[in-house]
């Protein structure tokens, strides 16, 4: 069985605890307008160009997007950092894309994982048969869980998606009493209204000490060059970053609910 | 920090360098006098330590609370002609170069042209030491293979254990005598040169307590002048103190402070050893003193506190005495590498992290000065609270504490075999240098070129840069089958180079302890006395000699492409690849793209890429470890290179790894700038692949940017990272914080960041007295590296 996965970034810090090292699985079944990764949405590997930089003269290169891995090849991969994840209560977050398209392919690795006894995230959107996601969850120590709408007509505009499976999906896990850190991208325009903010205060009131941690990710616009590259039409194009500091008074009222808020990470 | 300490803080960040005639004139005065004729070099240089001790000009203060300075007055900084001698020519250079410049008066230039310059023309240390080094190390030393750490200076490199805090010198006299008194005439071939050392011993200890006594008179005097009462008092305590130190043992914190200080400044006066001396292990040497005096209630913690301070502003006035001739036109540092070593381990091998451990972090961070460096010793034996603590002066951006391994630092010393004991007592100085601190005599010999030796290699023996053939003809490369012929025709250059070195360090070793021994040092060194043998003479316990390998990252990353291009894929021919070198990559552009992108590098965990630096490493490794040096000592190596991959990078054309003719190395055993993209993780994985254990210090630096740290566990993740390092067995790390944005605004408005200090490698310095090659260096590594 062989996964198609875009990037694997050591280090990371923010995708969970301690030192991490996070697989970029391919393949999303959401197109958010705010996507980071456009490059991971399409299942399969493709093309792509890089420029590269040399004494003033610029190097175009061809080269896929999206490789073909086995579970112990990656698990190879995974373990060169082991003696990070032991010292800093690391371990490894699949993220994407959605990881849970390749739902067999995740479980392999993530029973490889748990077999040398690595800490296991999986970072997902939580659009997924609810089938795969149960299996999932038994092999995954902690959750970071996307939540970007409540509405779900808005829901459906901005990922083309419902958020009907992706709740019912939340319910499960946070009943199942999985540790879930909820993921709440603050796009500013789409999901920063009133309406939005008492429906995320009213769920997360409703969880309150079921849900770890709620991470509030002001937009960026570190994607722009992405969709240029790929000749995707981004909608946010003309939209500015948010700065960190502005989230303060939302993160002071959804504290009220109990909840711990994290800007960032 | 109180206002006294803010006026001496102060008055020491403004002192002016400049050089001080005051010592050259007394050494010589000395050496032309009566008293030195027909004496054995060793009681010649005690007397002329003591012709030094009792006539150079004593400095007080306002305020001060530790007294003694080298020169007549802060940073006024004094030559020594017996060592190496300074033209004319030279003091102008010192006096009109743009960075770390010392101020030439009239009064310095005069002494000089007419007293110190006819007397010692042809007779310093260094003109002695060039006649006689055969051509080849000429040939060698002139294209940049390696430098001369004795050149200029003398062997010097240690640290002290904690004798002085048991014993006043009257105590090492009466250890001296009883010697003199046992030699056997008879059956000991040598008893006539112990008989010279041990009287030069004793008059040496002598000088230093008539210093101290002087001192002792001049505070009275002042105290007597004095109309503030409370600092009449505070001066007749001192002048009580600098009677009972350092001819007794020390009773107080202060005393403790005040001995090892005028130890420290009879050190740096007899001679100029490199590099500076310093205390060690100043937490576990001052404890006791701390804690008795909390106790009977004769300390407070802010009388510590503010103790320390002025003792660290001490350090601060002592510049690096600056070299000559070429060198003095390349910029140096005035930093001279005392190193402060906390934490760590006791000899016993339990944590010996204290309350005076913090309490001396405070200092550093409050203090923010150059000089002394500082460093923590983290044994995994450590709390976590004390990496934090100093992971948060880290933060500062400050380039200080520089981080060690402990457990590395007692198994390095294992392996070279020191007790366990003196292995756990020790620590790290000048740069990153594992030593058995009060025991071990380890003198750096210079830093060697590896990737040179490459190019040597490639050109059949022959320096491109010169046309003149100063290696080994093995063979041209044209004709190697493998890359095994290539790794053979390296290792045979390598040897050839390293012979060169040894020998030489031989020579020289042996001039030093002929004409320049060190008996006032040796009284400090275990086991100088007891075997009657001077410090740069096989006197102490251990001897070790090193010879400092630079370069790693370049040299493993060109040995990578030749393996992955030339003998592996065959993309590329050996006379292409030589071509293009020729050509500095012009008109090979896109060869010069593949070599810098598509080739395997250092540094990102690839063991394609590793495998080479481990083979260089043994290489080097075994042409070096377990030589015999001329006085007894052994050969060891490690790996740094303060700034020299700066001019060991001007001295090479273009290499295989794709940087050009002329570009710094890398530095350390880090990665080639730029060549790391697998992040900080992956760096240190590759960085542990060479055997640590085998060499005594590695350096690795690495960069932040301020950002990471907006992140409240960046402290506990960074600690994560030290540690994991540690337990692979790496031997240092160093942070340095800055964004690359301030050291590019730094460059442009210098007079804006005067206090900017940046890591360099193994030592802090200010950014403005960087040369701007090495400043762009740093801004460079800090783009590619910040995360
Ligand atoms: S779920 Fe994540 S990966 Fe998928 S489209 Fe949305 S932002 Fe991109």
């Amino acid at each position: 069985m062989k996964g198609v996965i875009f990037e694997i970034r050591r280090f990371t810090v923010h995708d969970g605890p301690g030192i991490r090292t996070t697989v970029f699985m391919k393949g999303c079944p959401l197109s958010c307008w705010w996507c980071h990764n456009p490059e991971g949405q399409f299942p399969q590997p493709e093309p792509w160009t890089r420029t590269e930089k040399l004494d003033g003269k610029v190097f175009e290169k061809q080269m896929i997007i999206g490789q073909e891995w086995t579970a112990s090849d990656l698990m190879t991969e995974i373990l060169k950092d082991r003696v990070f994840f032991d010292e800093s209560g690391g371990g490894v977050t699949f993220s994407g894309g959605e990881p849970l398209m390749q739902p067999a392919f995740l479980m392999e690795i993530l029973s490889l994982c748990h077999k040398h006894g690595i800490h296991t995230a999986v970072d997902t959107s939580g659009f997924s048969p609810t089938e795969d996601l149960m299996k999932i969850a038994a092999l995954t120590d902690l959750f970071l869980y996307d939540l970007k709408l409540l509405d779900d007509k808005l829901h459906v505009k901005y990922t083309g998606v419902s958020n009907r499976l992706i709740l019912e999906n939340l319910h499960l896990l946070l009943d199942l009493g999985k540790p879930v850190w909820l993921r709440h991208p603050v796009i500013p325009g789409i999901n920063d209204t009133f309406g939005e903010k008492e429906r995320l205060k009213e769920l997360l009131k409703q969880f309150s000490g079921k849900i770890s941690v709620i991470n509030l990710l002001p937009y960026h616009s570190i994607a722009m060059n992405k969709y240029r590259k790929a000749g995707r039409t981004n909608y946010l194009e003309s939209l500015k970053d948010l700065p960190a500091s502005d989230l303060q008074p939302m993160a002071d009222e959804l504290e009220e609910t109990g909840v711990k808020v994290i800007i960032g990470g | 920090m109180n206002t006294r300490v803010q006026k001496l803080r102060e008055e020491s960040l403004n002192a002016v360098n400049k050089l001080s005639p005051e010592r050259a004139l007394l050494v010589t005065a000395f050496y032309r006098s009566e008293k030195a004729a027909g004496l054995s070099a060793p009681v010649t240089r005690a007397l002329c330590f003591e012709h030094i001790m009792k006539n150079k000009a004593l400095w007080l203060g306002d305020g001060e609370l530790i007294v003694g300075e080298r020169g007549p007055a802060p940073k006024a900084t004094p030559t020594y002609p017996e060592v190496a001698l300074h033209s004319l020519e030279d003091l102008k250079v010192l006096d009109s170069r743009p960075k770390v410049s010392f101020k030439v008066d009239e009064e310095m230039l005069s002494a000089y042209r007419d007293v110190v310059i006819p007397f010692w023309k042809g007779k310093s240390n260094r003109e002695k030491m060039m006649t006689l080094l055969p051509r080849e190390w000429h040939d060698a030393y002139e294209a940049g293979i390696f430098t001369e750490f004795q050149e200029q200076r003398s062997p010097g490199h240690t640290v002290l254990g904690d004798k002085i805090y048991h014993k006043g010198l009257t105590d090492l006299i009466k250890e001296v005598r009883l010697n003199l008194e046992s030699l056997d005439y008879i059956n000991d071939p040598e008893a006539f040169e112990k008989r010279e050392e041990l009287t030069a011993m004793e008059i040496a200890a002598r000088a230093l307590i008539s210093y101290a006594n002087r001192y002792a008179v001049l505070l009275d005097e002042k105290a007597e002048a004095e109309t503030n009462q409370e600092r009449k008092k505070e001066l007749l305590e001192m002048a009580q103190i600098c009677r009972n130190v350092p001819a007794y043992a020390p009773r107080t914190f202060h005393e403790a402070l005040q001995y090892y200080w005028f130890v420290h400044v009879g050190v740096i006066s007899e001679v100029n050893p490199w590099d500076s001396f310093n205390p060690g292990r100043l937490d576990q040497h001052l404890w006791p003193f701390y804690r008795k005096g909390l106790e009977d209630g004769t300390l407070t913690e802010e009388r510590a506190r503010e103790l320390l301070q002025a003792f660290w502003v001490k350090f601060n006035n002592h510049p690096a005495p600056p070299k000559i001739g070429v060198t003095a036109l390349e910029s140096n540092t005035y930093t001279d590498f005392a190193l402060i070593n906390l934490g760590g381990v006791k000899a016993d091998g339990s944590d010996a992290v204290n309350e005076l451990t913090y309490l001396i972090l405070d200092v550093i961070e409050e203090m923010r000065l150059l000089q002394p460096s500082s460093m923590v010793q983290v044994s995994k034996k450590n709390p976590d609270a004390f990496l934090y603590r100093a992971l948060k002066i880290v933060k500062t951006g400050f380039g200080q504490p520089s981080i060690f391994n402990t457990d590395a630092i007692v198994q390095e010393l294992l392996r070279q075999g020191k007790s366990l004991e003196d292995a756990r007592n020790g620590g790290a100085s000048g740069c990153v240098e594992a030593g058995a601190f009060g025991k071990e005599a380890y003198i750096l010999t210079g830093y060697f070129n590896l990737p040179k030796i490459l190019e040597i290699t490639l050109n059949n023996g022959v320096d491109p840069r010169t046309g003149k053939k100063i290696g080994l003809e093995t063979g041209n490369p044209s004709g190697f089958t493998s890359f095994d012929d290539l790794l053979k025709a390296y290792q045979q250059q390598l040897r050839h180079f390293i012979d060169i070195k040894i020998a030489g360090n031989n020579l020289i070793e042996r001039l030093f302890a002929k004409n320049i021994p060190t008996p006032f040092l040796s009284l400090f060194i275990d086991d100088c006395i007891a075997k009657g043998k001077d410090y740069i003479n096989g006197g102490p316990r251990y001897n070790t000699s090193y010879i400092q390998g630079v370069g790693l990252g370049s040299i493993t990353d060109s040995l990578t492409a030749l393996k992955y291009h030339v003998f592996d894929k065959k993309d590329v021919s050996i006379q292409l690849m030589l071509e293009a070198l020729r050509a500095n990559f012009a008109g090979f552009e896109d060869l010069h793209h593949k070599l810098v992108y598509e080739t395997p590098k250092y540094g990102n965990d690839d063991d394609y890429a590793d495998e080479q630096a481990r083979i260089v490493f043994n290489m080097f490794f075994e042409a070096v470890d377990g030589r015999p040096t001329a006085r007894g000592a052994t050969f060891r190596i490690n790996m740094l290179p303060t700034t020299s991959h700066v001019y060991f990078g001007s001295v090479i054309g273009a290499l295989p790894d794709g940087r050009k003719a002329g570009i710094p190395l890398s530095e350390g055993i880090s990665p080639v700038q730029g060549a790391d993209t697998h992040g900080p993780t992956a760096v240190l994985k590759s960085a542990a692949k060479i055997d640590h254990l085998k060499t005594g210090g590695t350096l690795l630096n690495q960069k932040f940017s301020p950002d990471f740290f907006r992140d409240e566990t960046a402290i506990q993740k960074l600690g994560s990272l030290v540690r994991s390092y540690f337990r692979l067995d790496g031997h240092h790390i160093q942070y340095n914080v800055v964004s690359a944005e301030t050291l590019r605004d730094a460059q442009k408005h210098p007079e804006k960041y005067r206090d900017l200090i940046v890591r360099v490698a193994g030592y802090s310095d200010y950014f403005n007295d960087l040369g701007e090659d090495l400043q762009n260096e740093i801004i460079r590594r800090t783009e590619h590296e910040g995360v």
